[in-house]
């Protein structure tokens, strides 16, 4: 995945709560078996309502996204997180995340953000008033900066250091492959196998 | 200090721990379908990378499949389940694909082989994998990236999440079924009340459940938002699993059980979270909007957004009745549905379907009603039962075994308007097709629901 160090960038407010992945992407989208083109398929019903807030222009190329709480809940698909990438998305700010969007989301290099709900309130409220306002993403200093506040995120070190690298956790894993079989060799026997 | 039964079965799955990193837990169980897993073996074969072990992961085909007879229409739908297909053959993973007598919705094939047993870890590329926690162990569903990860390297690196435990004091009242009881859990402590929690349920009313009732509950784990849901197990839990085909016999079968009576939470362990539910004061319970949390008793009425003190939730209650088509104040037994869908991950065993038949049992559907047992060991279950006669006599549909209405990516789907009376577990808006409507209720009020065409509980039937 590409690393993640600061981003700034134009946002786009999404008044909404409990925005699940069904809404960022229906099942529908699901059956694709490659990795690409879900751009098309984010926020695809609600897209089509022209009052929706990604169909204003003022907010093209806008790479924040900066929601109501509870963003992500629902299915585990990550196809949500490629598709908010592949529309342009680098961050996603919220007061509250579903668990797995955002696991999904620290494996592919897109920011899941948690601010409190106040610090939401103020950036959505910044952004209607003036589209072209910029918000910096500091991975490294754990920091939202806009409209001359700062506002700090909580990150544990570990998935910011593997953010801030740009690595993938398999490689890290592997490097762990004799304490794997160590611990398979001591598993218990009646443990089921399917083959 | 004690240790909570979440935590034990954690400890046990530590492969590698250190300072400042997550714990690489190993996985006991991988369970794959054909529609998050597509990338994730394009992964293993632009690394070079095998699968590690194939002899712990099981395949099928469940989220694509039409339930009545013949191949996938849809080619896309098609080249998803063949590209299974080819995978599970080049990486040597068991396979139980559309007619095999083992195919099913993944969740109703693990215990249903026996492979889901009480402390282990289980993963599968689906949020329902909480299901599993019903035996006793650790199941959570992840993401395609880390089922490469799992796919791999057998292991995940994560962060033992926080504990809490849900205390459901007393008995369930006659007719409350455990359907009932999650969709009021959720309601109480809301979609995001269980973020960052392994949720232990415990109490008399949860001991009392069958296994079909506590994989219902356990399920639904997720609409609250925690990774996981897990119950203690007992005799009941032991009993389901002997003689089934991968548990354990002879003396392994008394080895394990003496090992698994170890995983309960001890008396003085400490729960970060503590969550108490009175049973007796349940009823049948419906979802109103459009996500699980936004539910009510079915004696109760539609509520107005005004109720609720929280902007954002007003607001939420507000866009849901829209989408709903609902108005505050109608009684929710006045809501006229179309369609009722008995099945899923969440309610498709056969326990759920001897309910909806004991209800359909000498009476006429109104509505258009989809049976779908959740595999196809269930539909056989069923039929040797005779359940399906009663429901091709109530004029209800028959179906072959898949995930079918919860979800629209096969061919049953809800029309833009069409309101349901669905046992699935995600009242989302489009998810059983663009523009449903859809109530979640307990497979008792679904058949209900299907005689009177409105939303009914069983005890109002004449």
């Amino acid at each position: 995945m590409d690393a993640f160090t600061t981003h700034t960038g134009t946002a786009v407010p999404l008044r909404r709560s409990n925005v699940d992945t069904d809404q960022i992407i229906p099942a529908v989208w699901l059956k694709q078996v490659s990795r690409t083109g879900f751009e098309k398929g984010l926020f695809a019903a609600w897209r089509e309502d022209p009052s929706f807030v990604l169909n204003d222009p003022a907010y093209t190329g806008a790479s924040i996204l900066v929601s109501g709480p509870d963003f992500g809940t629902g299915s585990s698909r990550e196809h949500a997180v490629w598709a908010l990438q592949q529309y342009g998305f680098r961050v996603v700010v919220a007061a509250r995340f579903g668990d797995i969007f955002r696991n999904n989301s620290t494996k592919m290099g897109l920011l899941p953000v948690i601010l409190s709900p106040e610090a939401v309130e103020t950036l959505q409220k910044a952004v209607e008033a003036d589209p072209a306002t910029e918000i910096t993403v500091d991975l490294g200093a754990r920091e939202v900066r806009a409209t001359g506040e700062t506002w700090s995120f909580e990150i544990d070190d570990y998935t910011r250091w593997r953010l801030m690298e740009g690595l993938d956790d398999i490689g890290l894993t592997l490097r762990h492959a004799d304490a794997i079989a160590e611990y398979e060799s001591e598993r218990q026997p009646w443990l089921p196998k399917t083959a | 200090m004690g240790r909570t039964l979440a935590e034990k079965v954690w400890e046990q799955h530590v492969v590698r721990r250190a300072d400042g990193e997550p714990d690489l837990l190993f996985i006991d169980l991988h369970l794959i379908h054909e529609v998050t897993s597509p990338q994730a073996f394009d992964g293993l074969r632009m690394a070079g990378r095998p699968v590690r072990r194939p002899d712990l992961t099981i395949a099928t085909e469940d989220h694509n499949v039409p339930t009545v007879r013949g191949p996938i229409a849809d080619p896309v739908s098609r080249t998803q389940v063949e590209t299974l297909r080819k995978n599970a053959a080049e990486f040597g993973i068991r396979l139980h694909p559309m007619g095999d007598a083992g195919q099913g919705v993944v969740h109703i094939i693990g215990p249903q082989f026996g492979l889901t047993q009480p402390g282990m870890t289980i993963v599968c590329g689906d949020s329902h994998t909480s299901t599993h926690g019903a035996f006793g162990g650790i199941a959570f569903g992840i993401g395609t990236s880390e089922v490469e990860h799992v796919l791999a390297t057998q292991t995940l690196p994560a962060y033992r999440p926080k504990t809490m435990a849900i205390e459901v004091k007393g008995a369930l009242p006659f007719g409350v079924t455990a359907k009932d009881l999650i969709l009021a859990i959720i309601a109480e402590i809301g979609t995001g009340g269980g973020q960052g929690y392994i949720v232990e349920y415990r109490g008399e009313a949860i001991r009392n459940l069958s296994m079909e009732g506590r994989m219902t509950v356990c399920n639904m784990s997720i609409e609250a938002g925690a990774r996981a849901g897990l119950i203690a197990p007992d005799e009941t839990t032991f009993n389901y699993l002997k003689g089934r085909p991968h548990a354990p016999e002879g003396e392994a079968w008394d080895a394990a059980v003496d090992y698994w009576k170890t995983l309960r939470t001890d008396d003085d362990a400490v729960f970060d979270k503590v969550v108490e539910i009175d049973a007796a004061t349940l009823t049948p319970f419906v979802t109103w909007g459009t996500n699980p949390g936004q539910g009510a008793p079915l004696s109760s009425v539609v509520p107005a957004p005004e109720q609720f003190g929280d902007p954002i939730e007003r607001s939420a209650a507000e866009r849901a009745l829209e989408y709903m088509g609902l108005t505050a104040g109608t009684r929710l037994t006045d809501v006229e549905v179309d369609t009722v869908f008995v099945g899923s991950c969440t309610n498709g065993r056969l326990e759920d379907l001897r309910a909806a038949a004991e209800i359909l049992q000498g009476r006429q559907v109104r509505t258009r009603t989809l049976i779908v047992p959740g595999s196809m060991m269930v539909k056989l279950q069923a039929e040797a039962e005779g359940l399906h006669e009663v429901f091709k006599a109530a004029g209800a549909e028959w179906r072959e075994a898949g995930c079918s209405m919860c979800l629209g990516m096969n061919p049953d789907t809800l029309a833009p308007g069409e309101r349901s009376a669905s046992t699935s577990n995600r009242n989302f808006e489009g998810r059983q097709g663009k523009g449903g409507r859809t109530h979640l209720v307990s497979p008792q009020v679904a058949a209900a629901t299907a005689v009177t065409g409105k939303l009914t509980a069983p005890a109002d039937l004449v």
